[in-house]
């Protein structure tokens, strides 16, 4: 770049400067901002209304539909199975939070440090799933669990692979909805781990190791915690994602649904207000668990 | 620097390079590409048949009134109008946010936009449900407060509707990778162009538009291959007319449990999927790697 011309700011902030732009501008910003947020702040307010019904007017103050101390409204706090789905979503959530970190650590190193043959069809491949549609990822995995369950009572006979469990984990249920979930958020936290990595100053590590570390040492007090500020968000990113899955989760689910297959069924068959808390506590939750991993690597990570 | 007193680091953690690549093999192969493969498979058999056919993939010209091929069609129409409305929707914001803003207004902006992001996807279709639909508050608005229409009116369940919540939901997979390859554009090649003597159209489209190009692709692929395969918004949104391919795909495997034809239909949406995202690349010169690898 030719830096004939200092470049000033001021002149720059203002590209497209006609008077008329200005306002333009700022109604379409105004207009933006009550899109994303006007749907979302009635579901918050309608889930305080002293009303049966999810909607307007205002009939007052209430915390029924979280918790009701008479019953006549079933409180999300009054309803067991609300609070079972919770506890499976949570389960699971986590689960796949672990997995993402553990593999998706190590293929990140994978791919930095070793290239290797067939390294970038295999990065081809994981990229690919999160591109694949979810409800084929969790079609394919139900149907190979079925096919493994069918092969391997073949070979070993069904008592024993009844007895060892094997029929039950590979049937619809939590342990196939972790390994869904997973197959294709594993990539999402690859790729922000990865992409931290790639900025290590490897030189420290080799520091590490002039200094008396060996290797394993040198990874696990340098460049861990070089990696912090991105295994913190690829884990708030695997968190959620799993929390909200839909549509991977919807054919691999057993007989316990998760909170979003409990609640699409709920919203099919009756609309109550107790969808709307539901609504409040995952905002709540997913809000701010989102702007602490976005503060947390601002802080973190001055060079970004 | 020193690297000297090391014997070649490699040599020595051989067992462990072994051992970082087994989880990343077993995740790829054993819960990606295997199932896949099994499904391909699949889609070859008649149910309970043993002898490879096409008879799966050819019965989408024999069904009734070619209902699979109305389907499919109307939903690539749709998801291609959905990437690029969403795309309208979203470029100036992502070119203010970018550009115009700067500083700690920006960070502010950041946030505001990126948290609705975090918030799980059937609470943002509950939301418009719960605007649309006969009880819901617009027709409050309308009926009891504004007294502009005699009787509620139902705004859900038609493809207007739809495409309103689909754009809402996929708003912010375009906007952020746009800003974010709008941010790395160097705001002096602007300033250059007009000192040039560029008009603002020139400038956008020689200078900010190709900048942004790789963003734009990755939001556009996103949004796409995310609305095509989305089985939420169509069923819970969308009216009896506004079937969506994933509807037929799970009607297959789950009401008709013919998970061979099922697996057929699978098949064809992957493949005119990837056929369009790889016309999207084409088109715009970018790379998978490139796009979503960074």
């Amino acid at each position: 770049m030719n830096p004939i011309s200092s470049p000033s700011p001021a002149r720059l902030a203002t590209p497209f400067a006609l008077p008329w732009a200005k306002l333009l501008r700022w109604i379409y910003v105004a207009l933006f901002l009550l899109y994303l947020y006007l749907p979302l702040g009635i579901v918050a307010l309608l889930a305080f209304n002293d009303s049966d019904l999810p909607a307007l007017p205002w009939r007052g103050f209430t915390l029924d539909w979280f918790f009701d101390p008479t019953g006549d409204r079933k409180g999300i706090f009054n309803d067991p199975q609300m609070l079972g789905a919770m506890g499976t979503s949570l389960l699971v959530a986590l689960g796949v939070t672990a997995l993402c970190l553990v593999v998706g650590t190590t293929a990140a190193f994978l791919f930095e440090r070793y290239p290797f043959p067939g390294s970038a069809a295999l990065y081809f491949a994981m990229v690919a799933t999160i591109v694949i549609p979810g409800v084929i990822l969790g079609v394919a995995l139900l149907s190979t669990g079925n096919l493994v369950i069918t092969v391997l009572r073949d070979w070993l006979g069904r008592p024993f692979v009844s007895a060892i469990g094997l029929s039950s984990l590979l049937r619809p249920g939590l342990f196939l909805v972790i390994l869904g979930q997973f197959s294709f958020i594993g990539a999402l936290a690859t790729i922000i781990i990865a992409g931290r990595l790639r900025r290590f100053p490897i030189e420290q590590e080799r520091a590490a190791m002039d200094l008396g570390a060996t290797r394993f040492q040198a990874i696990l007090r340098v460049t861990v915690p070089y990696l912090m500020p991105a295994l913190v968000s690829a884990g708030v990113v695997s968190f959620l994602s799993s929390f909200e899955n839909f549509n991977t989760t919807l054919f691999l689910i057993g007989n316990q649904p998760t909170l979003p297959i409990l609640f699409f069924s709920r919203l099919r068959f009756e609309i109550t207000p107790q969808i709307n808390a539901v609504s409040v506590l995952l905002m709540v939750g997913a809000m701010s668990l989102g702007l602490l991993s976005l503060l947390l690597g601002r802080r973190n990570s001055p060079e970004g | 620097m020193s690297r000297s007193p090391i014997v070649s680091p490699l040599r020595r953690v051989n067992w462990g390079v072994v051992l970082t690549a087994l989880p990343l093999l077993v995740w790829i192969v054993g819960l990606v590409l295997w199932p896949q493969l099994g499904l391909l498979l699949q889609s070859f058999y008649k149910v309970g048949g043993d002898t490879v056919t096409l008879a799966n993939y050819l019965s989408i010209f024999q069904d009734s009134d070619l209902i699979f091929l109305r389907v499919f069609g109307k939903t690539l129409l749709y998801t291609l109008a959905i990437a690029a409305l969403t795309l309208i929707v979203a470029y100036p914001m992502a070119f203010i946010l970018a550009k115009v803003l700067k500083g700690r207004q920006k960070l502010v902006f950041i946030l505001l936009l990126a948290t609705p992001f975090w918030v799980n996807e059937l609470i943002r279709v509950y939301a418009w449900i719960g605007l649309l639909r006969e009880t819901g508050v617009v027709n409050y608005l309308l009926v009891d407060v504004l007294r502009v229409l005699p009787a509620p009116i139902e705004f859900l369940y038609n493809d207007i509707a739809m495409l309103v919540v689909f754009v809402y939901s996929f708003l912010l997979l375009m906007l952020l990778p746009i800003y974010s390859s709008l941010d790395g554009l160097d705001d002096t090649l602007i300033q250059a162009a007009q000192n040039l003597g560029a008009d603002r159209i020139s400038v956008f489209r020689y200078v900010v538009w190709p900048a942004s190009l790789p963003g734009v692709t990755s939001g556009l692929i996103l949004v796409f291959t995310l609305s095509f395969s989305n089985y939420l918004i169509p069923t819970l949104v969308g009216g009896k007319s506004s079937l969506w391919v994933t509807q037929l795909i799970y009607n297959r495997f789950v009401v008709a449990t013919n998970w061979n034809l099922g697996a057929a239909y699978s098949f064809i949406l992957l493949a005119i999927a990837s056929l369009v995202v790889w016309g999207l690349l084409k088109l715009t010169g970018q790379s998978l790697k490139k796009v979503l690898g960074s």
